[in-house]
């Protein structure tokens, strides 16, 4: 594929508001889990929570997408110069020009469990002011930020999962590659809300502390919350050395469970293949690999087996979700600002909360922080349905 | 780069319209509308574990999709797909907002897991075996002209033929006061890049600030208006007719897609 141009990027999580904090918490290995107090969720587990969601306020014009997951694109918007960064942009190319493309698996859902606390005694209806477009419907994400840039462009959620925001790179490229649009904002939101906290709950997939991916003692996931944003373009003539690109995508499908991961990872291996065929790049070529890494036995077990299939055992790796916790559809493009940052800032950030990793485990994980001049890394995003998306980014030196 | 694609095959489900034979006749007028409930069948590809846990949508997502590649006579475990839908199961989603209104708060593994927005596109892979990429959208009521742009997008690029399944099905009381979708619908394209001796007819897109085409016959335009992957008639009324034209279908509030119909044979 012709290389995309990241021209700007963003991410708020619980290990930081913008790329300084995030930066800060990944240099100094710190975790933003803590014990579940969210909401009326009553469950014995940990979570990523971003503190600042609910003071946020949305723009009055906009009021009607007022919900957890809009106001958490709305703090991360204003981080970073992004704002700033697409309304130059659209000075350019014009805002009919430019796509939105973003990732979220329960987008306002949170607003509809409430919606139901409060449904009339009598007739059963949802409360008056439940605006199910703007809050529940997968593609209000989209429409708010769409709204909220005044962009005039295609917009559309992809919501595969905990692949959701992964694929919208793949998406934006088919767009910028086929001259639909001139540039793209694509990213990924996820909100914390019952649905998913006590629907993983039900699976046994979360763990009572905080993560511990490739552990030898990880038994399931802390569910985080984020939003992540990144503005791309066709790769200009000229760039700085730290600027990062977009090398490869790779996609596939398990074909094997709807929750569970195929055993060896198949699916996991093509997406991570195709990545490298569309890169035109060795799998030698990937200094660091940013691992899906939930930290349940089954996935972790799976991912190995593909990363050590297609790398070798000797590719460093690590996964992050022991700081950010599972941040499910903004996971990839999360991942996707993790590994820009680890590009620019010459650091393989460690995974943290793992003591011991798993020597069953074959692929070489990273424990502690690493410098490292990296030119190039990859990061996975697989989610239910089987559904696997693995992203190459590069320094363009 | 021209946005174009050839159809080679489609698949139709709805509320009186059960495949691509009985409603071309229909959009053609050369038979009456009739609505009746959407027949969906339990898909005989899934193991029966599987088909147990499947929803209207997905049977309906799975239905319209083997219509189509059969159609086309290509093998859907080589396909990549496109998926696109306003809303997932609404059943399953009313289910679970149930139980955790509920003091208890259970909510059953299975209807979690199918909870998904992509579970139809999940259960399309088990089915066909397909590993091929999918890609799983929802743009409220522009979900139809998102799919047909990603779906379209893929041709262009990856120059390999495509899957489109956008379908939509109902939500129960109270969500449905809230987002009142009548009923199961859906349509699935085969598009390709290259034209084959059996090609239906080409298609090529753009953006456009023109009106939408609407359906003259009445319940046709309601299905139309009330379910998102209906605003796609306009566009199947056109390849029916086998004749060269222009069509506009609805996309977001302030864009349509002008969509010029090119038949093959």
């Amino acid at each position: 594929m012709k290389p995309l141009h990241l021209k700007t990027f963003t991410a708020t999580s619980c290990i930081g508001r913008g790329l300084v904090q995030t930066l800060g918490s990944l240099s100094g290995q710190r975790s933003g889990l803590r014990p579940c107090e969210f909401e009326t969720a009553r469950l014995d587990t940990y979570v990523g929570e971003v503190a600042e969601v609910d003071s946020q306020a949305i723009p009055a014009p906009l009021r009607r997408y007022d919900c957890r997951n809009n106001r958490l694109a709305e703090l991360a918007l204003n981080e970073d110069g992004f704002l700033e960064a697409v309304n130059a942009v659209a000075g350019r190319w014009g805002a009919r020009r430019i796509g939105v493309i973003l990732g979220t698996s329960t987008a306002g859902i949170l607003q509809t469990e409430q919606a139901y606390r409060r449904r009339d005694a009598l007739s059963g209806a949802l409360p008056a002011e439940f605006d199910y477009g703007a809050t529940q419907n997968s593609f209000s994400v989209a429409d708010y930020v769409r709204r909220r840039l005044m962009l005039e462009g295609p917009a559309v959620v992809i919501s595969s999962a905990c692949a959701s925001s992964a694929k919208v790179f793949a998406s934006a490229r088919r767009f910028l590659e086929s001259g639909l649009i001139d540039a793209a904002v694509v990213g990924g939101v996820d909100s914390l809300c019952l649905t998913t906290l006590y629907g993983f709950d039900s699976l046994q997939l979360t763990s009572k502390a905080p993560c511990r991916p490739f552990d030898v003692a990880r038994d399931g996931i802390s569910i985080g919350e984020a939003a992540a944003f990144a503005l791309l373009e066709r790769e200009p003539k000229s760039l700085d050395a730290d600027d990062v690109l977009l090398l490869g995508v790779g996609e596939s499908n398990d074909a094997y469970h709807m929750s569970a991961p195929h055993p060896e990872g198949l699916g996991a291996r093509m997406a991570m293949r195709a990545a490298l065929a569309s890169a035109n790049l060795d799998a030698d070529a990937i200094d660091y690999i940013n691992l899906h890494g939930t930290a349940t036995p089954s996935n972790d077990r799976s991912e190995s087996h593909a990363v050590t299939a297609v790398f070798g055992p000797m590719t460093p790796c690590s996964s992050t979700k022991g700081a950010t916790g599972h941040t499910l559809g903004a996971a990839g493009a999360l991942e996707a600002v993790i590994c820009a940052l680890a590009l620019q800032n010459r650091l393989m950030p460690g995974g943290v909360q793992t003591s011991q990793v798993d020597p069953l485990l074959t692929a070489h994980y990273l424990k502690e922080n690493r410098r490292y001049p990296l030119a190039r890394v990859l990061s996975n995003s697989f989610g239910f349905g089987g559904t696997n998306c693995s992203l190459i980014f590069g320094r363009a030196e | 780069m021209n946005f174009s694609a050839y159809v080679e095959g489609i698949g139709v489900l709805g509320p009186g319209l059960e495949g691509w034979p009985e409603a071309a006749a229909i959009l053609t007028d050369c038979r009456a509308y009739r609505s009746a409930a959407t027949v969906l069948e339990a898909p005989a590809l899934l193991p029966a574990a599987e088909r147990r846990r499947t929803g209207r949508v997905v049977k309906l997502a799975i239905g319209i999709g083997l219509e189509a590649t059969r159609q086309a006579g290509m093998n859907p475990a080589d396909l990549p797909s496109v998926f696109s839908s306003s809303g997932a199961d609404g059943h399953n989603c009313h289910e679970i907002c149930l139980a955790l209104a509920a003091a208890s708060r259970e909510i059953s593994p299975t209807r979690f897991a199918n909870s998904v927005h992509n579970a139809a596109a999940g259960y399309w892979s088990i089915a066909t075996g397909s590993m091929c990429a999918s890609n799983v959208l929802c743009a409220f009521d522009a979900s139809f002209g998102a799919g047909l742009l990603e779906a379209v997008a893929h041709v262009c690029v990856e120059r390999e033929p495509v899957l489109l399944a956008a379908y939509d099905s109902e939500y129960p009381q109270p969500l449905h006061a809230k987002r009142p979708i009548p009923e199961a619908f859906g349509i699935a394209l085969v598009l390709a890049s290259e034209q084959r001796s059996s090609s239906i007819a080409r298609i090529a897109i753009s953006m456009t600030e023109s009106a939408s085409d609407t359906l003259v016959e009445p319940q046709l335009e309601a299905l139309r208006l009330s379910i998102p992957a209906a605003r796609g008639l306009p566009l199947l009324r056109q390849l029916a007719l086998r004749e060269h034209g222009r069509t506009t279908l609805d996309y977001l509030d302030d864009t349509r897609l002008a969509i010029e119909v090119s038949p093959c044979r």
